[in-house]
């Protein structure tokens, strides 16, 4: 009976926290830091908790309990946690680097006035996540969903006062919420259908049941809608243009929600109802496609930019795209084992540019230079980050990303080209980032810098920690025991070589240290394309402005004018008008006055008369 | 002699507040406020108190009094409450008590103010609790009337066009409800107002089709005026606008309410087979009010007009949820009913307490209002996450009840509904983006937040409610569900006679 129990304490630590804090504690930097850090401290020890019992095999590898929230005649809506090997793993990324970054941030928020505000935020995400992960059904899950929407909206907007954040909070809620239009569709239809007999539900472990019984087309429609919500969370083309602006909240916030977890949404989501897309093959083929093009396009874009976190940010997109093209290739587990390391780099790779940041108030890499003799923590953690996104042997980023190109090797050859050329890609932006920012002189504008505090520098060890011996931890052997892992020398090879090139590359490109980029001559039009990313901005706000602003002014227009002045004007108009022909009958003349009144005597008498029944009719019978 | 129950009393305080505030010198405002707070406050209190004491086990209408009035028409007073009134007297109970403390900010003519906005709390009150149709109607005329003056004396922007569009509308959909339920009382032919006994008579005794089928719409339209059914909706936005804060939250948050709580105890109850019949109509109508009005409010560059749009395309979703005709559709309504009451009230309020500084609600005008007014900023980003059906708020279990309930039914309808979701995300971000995020203007230093516990008291007493339903609907849910038993039992009684006539036609 302890795990479930554990799963009800690891969800609501946090939402206690941020209670606590709004209500109380809004004006005291201690309190709320300290309350925040303890609470996900505490979920991370129940957490390791589970995932020892489970290891050692003490309890089932399934455990779900469930409270019913809502129950209205054939409506039952449950509410309650799931706890497996998927839960766990993903409880254990959320909490484990969330609590190195809610430790960062003490360190990074130092200075600012809302730093309470901040705690408050961070703890509210802690719990939607973690809700996300726990939750045994459809529509708890879209509601933590939803929720973590918000508290990104609240943190991407944290600095409210610049517009540029505030755009980007909107934007990246609206780009989700048209995401969410189809999750939320996919979600009811599929709960349309889930009667068998017992009624319907929208509980996981009634819908495994269902899957098998269904009108084969339906559940195409079904898996595409849901798989709408990815591509919304998980920031994949064509709707990944929020991911980029997101960049403008506080750099924690970009590691923990941003890179290590909620964007990650996506891929736990496809994951825990993957017996859904498993036996639609065609499905499973859109959802690589989507994966492969879309890590594609982020790396190429990564090559051009110039701001430290928005590379990092189309590097996420990018990995994204590997993640979700491992599930759609049918690698649940390789998918998973990526988003698990990768969390780990990513977030050690964002906080270390925030910890460039914090110290030079710049985010712009030509404005940077030969930091890693100034901050040596901050640039050789970040050197180990990189060379473990790069997939180099034997960091962390080798296994997961050689498990996913396997799979595509073995499945499908266009896919396993486009995947391996983004791996070079990878390594080629990266290394530009790395040669430009951390070698080289110093640039001149700059002032000597010096390294973070170290409570800023301690996490970054930590997840420094984790991105080397990442690849052998047994993440794989947690999630599906038993099932050896395959390992294909030539696949490793071609991916090292291509990896290792890539960064040679760089080398030879940025080696020197350039303080201006040479690809924007080199590339010619191709750069201005890039630079434009690919114009999905342009075609975006070019449908708000001129088709959805215009339809929204002609239906006021329309109402304005049809409804208002035809309708509404026009029957008061035929009511004046109306009383304007009566008035002309009072004219205020008594001789007209008596005319009608003799007039309507003399009518009512005639009519009598011919009456036969009145006593002046002709058939009255008086003399 | 009559015992009174505690309905009457809900009634009678603002009665007597009334009657004190009459006697009370009009420079004595400090006793006016404090005679009307108090007034509300102990109404508010018994409604909470009948709420929770309504014993949703065993159904039926509760706590009833009942003294005949003038007998040969039939016509008594006779106010009790079953599940669905027991929700939305608690919901006026919040609504009215907000309001009144809201009304702090009139400083002219407090006496009249506040004498006119009593009785129309009592009006709104009695509609949602009387038992007879007279006094149901004689209720909902006291509640129109003295908003005519409300807006038309202490309103702001166009008051007296604003004003006057509303009353004429308002009337005449109440005069076209009142030919149509003449009409109704003729054709039942009991001789008697009573609802109660009508209901009795009805289940045993249906109208004929014939008469039903003419009854229903003009129902339907009399009172759909008054939830801004489609496209008889202007009134709204711009009365709203005009309307001075505590009037707007009770009108957008109550009044509103009025009109789809009597389709639904008049119409359908009433005439279930007709209602099977036109609500096919309502339910294409519902999805032009959620998308039409949703993105007219797009356009809008006045908050409250916003505020006013937004308010006309939730309708649509309680129209949507009546036109279902099933358990989900139809308790999902009477939540959303409250759920959107309150929800429209806090919105309104949180205008007025900016409003009031600044004097202006463009949004082109406003901005970075968070820097001065964190409270205010926190409370209105809440409304617009609610209003945009963000789950934790009362209205997101009340949406996601009514799209399921008409997903079976109405399935391209449901579709567009739930795109109605997005487009209302767009507009309440943008209203906060606009009025409290970005820089702040310079002439705009000024602004203060709420600050006392008292001046914050409605707006978090209000946010509290949703919360609270939110996470646990199963609160008011039991007692909605009580009160929509009987009613779905009607509509399967009918949907059962229309089998058996089909099939006997077919035989």
């Amino acid at each position: 009976m302890v795990i479930p129990f554990l799963g009800w304490l690891i969800l609501f630590s946090p939402l206690a926290a941020c209670v606590l804090i709004t209500l109380f504690f809004l004006r005291s930097k201690t309190w709320s830091a300290a309350l925040a850090v303890t609470s996900l401290l505490f979920t991370f020890v129940c957490t390791l908790l589970l995932f020892f019992q489970i290891l050692q095999g003490r309890q089932p590898s399934l455990i779900e309990q469930s409270l019913a929230w809502i129950r209205i005649g054939p409506l039952a809506i449950d509410f309650g946690v799931i706890v497996d090997p998927l839960s766990v793993l993903m409880l254990l990324v959320v909490t484990g680097v969330g609590s190195a970054i809610f430790i960062y941030s003490i360190g990074y928020m130092q200075e600012d006035p809302s730093f309470p505000r901040f705690f408050a935020s961070l703890s509210f995400f802690a719990f939607s996540m973690i809700g996300i992960v726990l939750a045994n059904n459809f529509l708890q899950l879209f509601m933590f969903w939803e929720l973590v929407g918000l508290s990104s909206y609240l943190l991407i907007g944290f600095w409210y006062e610049k517009a540029s954040a505030a755009d980007a909070g909107v934007k990246a809620f609206v780009v989700n919420r048209v995401a969410d239009f189809g999750f939320l569709c996919g979600i009811i239809l599929l709960w349309s259908v889930s009667d068998l007999g017992s009624g319907r539900s929208f509980l996981f472990s009634h819908l495994l049941g269902v899957v098998p019984h269904l009108n084969k087309e339906l559940l195409h429609w079904t898996a595409l809608l849901i798989f709408c919500g990815v591509i919304g969370k998980s920031a994949q083309v064509p709707l990944h243009v929020w991911l980029p602006d997101a960049m403008e909240g506080p750099t924690p916030v970009s590691a923990l929600i941003h890179a290590a977890t909620m964007v990650a949404a996506g891929i736990y989501l496809l994951s825990r109802v993957f017996f859904l897309f498993e036996p639609m093959p065609n499905v499973l083929s859109i959802v690589a496609h989507v994966g492969a093009i879309t890590a594609f396009l982020a790396a190429t874009l990564a090559v051009t930019e110039n701001d430290i976190k928005k590379i990092l940010a189309y590097s996420t997109i990018s990995q994204l795209g590997y993640m979700v093209m491992a599930m759609g290739l049918g690698g649940n587990v390789a998918g998973m084992y990526h988003l698990t390391t990768h969390a780990f780099f990513k977030a050690l790779l964002f906080l270390g540019a925030g910890s460039v940041i914090h110290a030079l108030h710049e985010q712009n890499i030509w404005q940077m230079g030969g930091l890693v003799k100034q901050m040596p923590v901050t640039g050789i953690t970040f050197l180990i980050g990189t060379l473990a996104l790069c997939g180099i042997f034997p960091f962390s980023g080798f296994w997961s990303k050689d498990e996913i190109l396997l799979l595509a090797a073995s499945h499908n050859s266009f896919l396993y080209g486009l995947a391996t050329l983004t791996a070079g890609l990878t390594a080629f932006y990266m290394g530009r980032l790395c040669w430009v920012v951390f070698f080289g002189d110093p640039h001149s504008s700059s002032h000597p810098t010096h390294e973070s505090p170290k409570i800023m520098t301690f996490p970054l060890v930590f997840l420094a920690v984790l991105s080397v011996v990442g690849g052998f931890l047994g993440i794989p052997q947690f999630l599906h025991p038993g099932e050896p892992t395959e390992f294909n020398g030539n696949v490793a090879l071609i991916s090292s070589t291509v990896a290792v090139g890539g960064l040679l590359l760089s080398y030879f490109v940025y080696g020197k240290c350039p303080h201006h980029d040479p690809l924007e001559k080199g590339l010619g039009p191709l750069y201005s394309l890039l630079k434009n990313k690919y114009f999905f901005d342009v075609v975006y706000r070019w449908y708000v402005e001129a088709i959805q602003q215009r339809v929204a002014l002609i239906f006021y227009l329309i109402e304005k004018y049809l409804i208002v002045r035809l309708g509404i004007h026009g029957t008061t108009w035929t009511a004046k008008k109306a009383g304007g022909v009566l008035r002309y009958l009072q004219t205020g003349t008594v001789q007209i006055y008596a005319l009608i009144f003799v007039l309507g005597v003399a009518y009512l008498f005639w009519k009598l008369i011919q009456c036969p029944l009145s006593p002046l009719g002709r058939g009255s019978g008086l003399p | 002699m009559f015992t009174l129950g505690p309905l009457t009393g809900i009634l009678l305080y603002p009665i007597i507040g009334i009657i004190l505030i009459f006697l009370t010198p009009r420079d004595k405002t400090s006793w006016i406020r404090g005679i009307s707070n108090t007034a509300v406050f102990l109404s508010f209190v018994t409604s909470l108190w009948v709420f929770f004491h309504y014993d949703s086990a065993s159904g039926g209408y509760q706590f009833v009094d009942h003294i005949p009035w003038v007998v040969p028409l039939g016509i008594s007073y006779h106010v009790g409450v079953d599940g669905i009134n027991s929700v939305l007297v608690l919901l006026q109970g919040f609504c009215s008590f907000a309001g009144v403390l809201v009304t702090r900010s009139i400083k002219e003519r407090v006496k009249e103010y506040y004498l006119l906005y009593l009785m129309l709390i009592i009006g709104v009150y009695g509609v949602f609790m009387s038992l007879d149709l007279f006094f149901l109607y004689f209720f909902y005329e006291m509640a129109v009337m003295p908003v005519y003056l409300l807006i038309g004396v202490w309103g702001s922007s166009d008051k007296e066009y604003a004003t006057m569009k509303l009353t004429l509308y308002l009337t005449g959909g109440a005069v076209l409800a009142f030919i149509a339920l003449l009409s109704f009382y003729n054709g039942v032919g009991l001789g008697t107002f009573d609802l109660v006994a009508i209901q009795q008579h009805l289940t045993v005794h249906p109208l004929s089709p014939q008469l039903q089928n003419w009854i229903f719409p003009v129902i339907v339209v009399g009172f759909g005026v008054i939830v801004t059914l489609w496209p008889f909706y202007t009134w709204s936005p711009i009365g709203y606008a005009a309307a001075p804060t505590s009037v707007s939250m009770l009108h957008a948050g109550v009044l509103k309410k009025l009109g789809a709580y009597a389709i639904l105890r008049l119409g359908i109850q009433m005439m279930p087979e007709a209602a099977q019949t036109w609500m096919p109509w309502v339910a294409t109508l519902a999805v032009l009010n959620i998308l039409y009005c949703g993105l007219i409010s797009l356009t809008q560059r006045d908050l409250k007009f916003i505020l006013g749009y937004s308010s006309c395309s939730h309708m649509g979703y309680i129209l949507l949820g009546l036109a279902c005709l099933n358990t989900i559709g139809l308790n999902g309504v009477v939540f959303l009913m409250f759920a959107h009451g309150i929800m429209a009230a806090l919105g309104f309020a949180l205008v007025g307490t900016f409003y009031d500084q600044t004097h202006t609600r463009n949004l082109d005008e406003l901005g970075g209002l968070a820097k001065r007014m964190p409270f205010v900023t926190t409370c209105f980003t809440m409304t617009a996450m609610a209003s945009a059906g963000l789950p934790g708020f009362a209205n997101f279990v009340a949406e996601v009840m009514i799209l399921l309930g008409a997903w079976d039914k109405y399935r391209w309808q449901a579709v567009l509904a739930v795109l109605g979701i997005v487009v209302t995300a767009v507009y309440m971000l943008k209203a906060v983006r606009l009025v409290f995020q970005g820089p702040l203007p310079a002439k705009w230093n000024h602004v203060n937040d709420a600050k006392t516990v008292f001046q914050r008291l409605p707006y978090a007493l209000l946010i509290l409610v949703l919360l609270v339903v939110g996470f646990w609907p199963s609160l008011i849910l039991k007692n909605i569900e009580a009160g929509t038993r009987p009613i779905l039992e009607q509509l399967e009684r009918s949907a059962d006679i229309e089998q058996r006539i089909t099939f006997r036609k077919t035989e």
